[in-house]
């Protein structure tokens, strides 16, 4: 039984099983829309923030995770599994980058 | 003896989310030797050929990344000697006791500019590879489980005032300058190679905003055959692969990167030149940095830019 996960914003739906995180389902058919990085809950790149349906979680870093993101359910989309039809927002940026240095980068 | 100060890489421990899933991606996945558990909860492992009783360490937290790496120093002396000349150059020291780390003496730690935790020791238990000393084979059984590096190289690390952490390493440390990767305007390294020996590279760094970030620790394999021989098992137990199988243009290695399950970033390498003190250190400019990545698709991956733990 897979679920279809909706990515507001960026016309994508696509199905997704319970045993499948929401990014790989994503990655699997080739799609794009969530930025994908270390798969394992550790880089924080793949943060979306769940608008609607239900899900569980596994354990992922609390670098990119703060109580306030729990509460708003903005999460790692590597470590959430959906339990029924979900949408979701992409809210993760890629703006942090090697080699300028701190000072002329506008601030995360 | 030519080789004396800092001999090489000692030990490094990594934060991950969950520890028996780590534990059983280190062990039978990369193929580490597990050497012991301690009070804290600290998984110890060493790759089979290697001679100290460890030099990769997991704890489980609440978030990924590099707690500390280590460097093994010649001896007690060279110990106290780089304490007092870390302290000379302003930098604060503080002593681990022996012991706080299984079969581990006394450490000196100190923090580098970039925001990450250095340490330096000179004891580790010798428990050996499994091969006698007197009339060794060349290898041992251990070679064939899982990946099986032969020994924990160097890593990567992310983080601010990239120049003043060479100056540490070149002016106090005594390591060199291998090869460098300009910034985009040539004026400034945006990323460092250093080597304390006759290796291309025992630690790196990449000017990055965040502070003690990890971007790889790297394995050593003994061949091509075995860095493609990893990327067999990486995908026949749905490793995330980042880069690879392919050659970096820096160092010359040969190189898979990929993630373990908490997303720190590990490599499975070979090869790369073998440069003396005495030579000039390689430029690549920024406009070649794609090559000095992955040099058959002279291609700047953006995770390699962006992704890190
Ligand atoms: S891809 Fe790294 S945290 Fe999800
Ligand atoms: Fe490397």
């Amino acid at each position: 039984m897979t679920h279809t996960v909706s990515i507001e914003d960026a016309d994508v739906r696509y199905a997704c099983a319970p045993q499948e995180s929401l990014l790989s389902g994503l990655h699997r058919l080739g799609l794009r829309g969530i930025p994908v990085g270390c798969r394992g809950g550790g880089c924080g790149v793949c943060k979306v923030e769940i608008t609607g349906g239900e899900f569980s979680t596994r354990v992922m870093s609390r670098d990119h995770v703060s109580d306030d993101d729990l509460a708003h359910r903005r999460l790692l989309a590597c470590r959430v599994y959906p339990s029924s039809d979900l949408s979701l927002k992409v809210i993760g940026k890629l703006q942090k980058k090697v080699c300028t240095p701190a000072a002329d980068r506008p601030l995360p | 003896m030519a080789l004396t100060g800092v001999l090489r890489p000692g030990h490094v421990q990594v934060r991950v989310l969950d520890l028996e899933e780590s534990v059983r991606f280190y062990r039978d996945v990369l193929g580490l030797v597990e050497t012991g558990r301690d009070a804290q909860g600290r998984v110890y492992f060493k790759c089979w050929d290697e001679r100290d009783h460890n030099s990769y360490v997991i704890r489980e937290a609440d978030r990924a990344g590099l707690d500390f790496f280590g460097f093994r120093v010649l001896d007690k002396a060279t110990l106290d000697k780089f304490d007092a000349d870390l302290r000379a150059y302003g930098i604060a020291t503080e002593r681990i006791p022996a012991g706080e780390m299984l079969e581990t003496g006394e450490r000196v730690r100190f923090t580098l500019p970039s925001g990450h935790v250095m340490e330096l020791f000179a004891d580790k238990t010798k428990v050996g590879n499994g091969i006698p000393l007197v009339n060794p084979a060349p290898w041992c059984k251990a070679r064939d489980h899982g990946i099986a590096p032969i020994r924990f190289d160097h890593a990567l690390l992310y983080g601010p005032n990239v120049a003043e952490v060479q100056k540490i390493f070149t002016e106090v440390l005594g390591f060199y300058l291998v090869e460098r990767v300009l910034t985009p305007d040539g004026n400034a390294n945006a990323a460092i190679w250093l080597s304390c020996g006759q290796k291309v590279h025992d630690i790196a760094f990449a000017e990055y905003p965040e502070p003690g970030k990890l971007h790889h620790c790297s394995f050593l394999m003994e061949s091509w055959d075995q860095v493609l021989r990893a990327g067999d098992i990486m995908s026949m137990n749905a490793v995330p692969v980042d880069i690879g199988p392919t050659r970096h243009g820096v160092t010359r290695g040969c190189t898979i990167y990929a993630w373990d399950p908490s997303g720190n970033r590990f490599e499975t390498f070979m090869g790369g030149h073998l440069p003396y003190p005495d030579y000039e250190t390689m430029t690549w400019t920024f406009d070649n940095f794609g090559q000095g990545l992955d040099y058959p698709q002279r291609k700047l991956h953006e995770t390699f830019l962006t992704v890190v733990s």
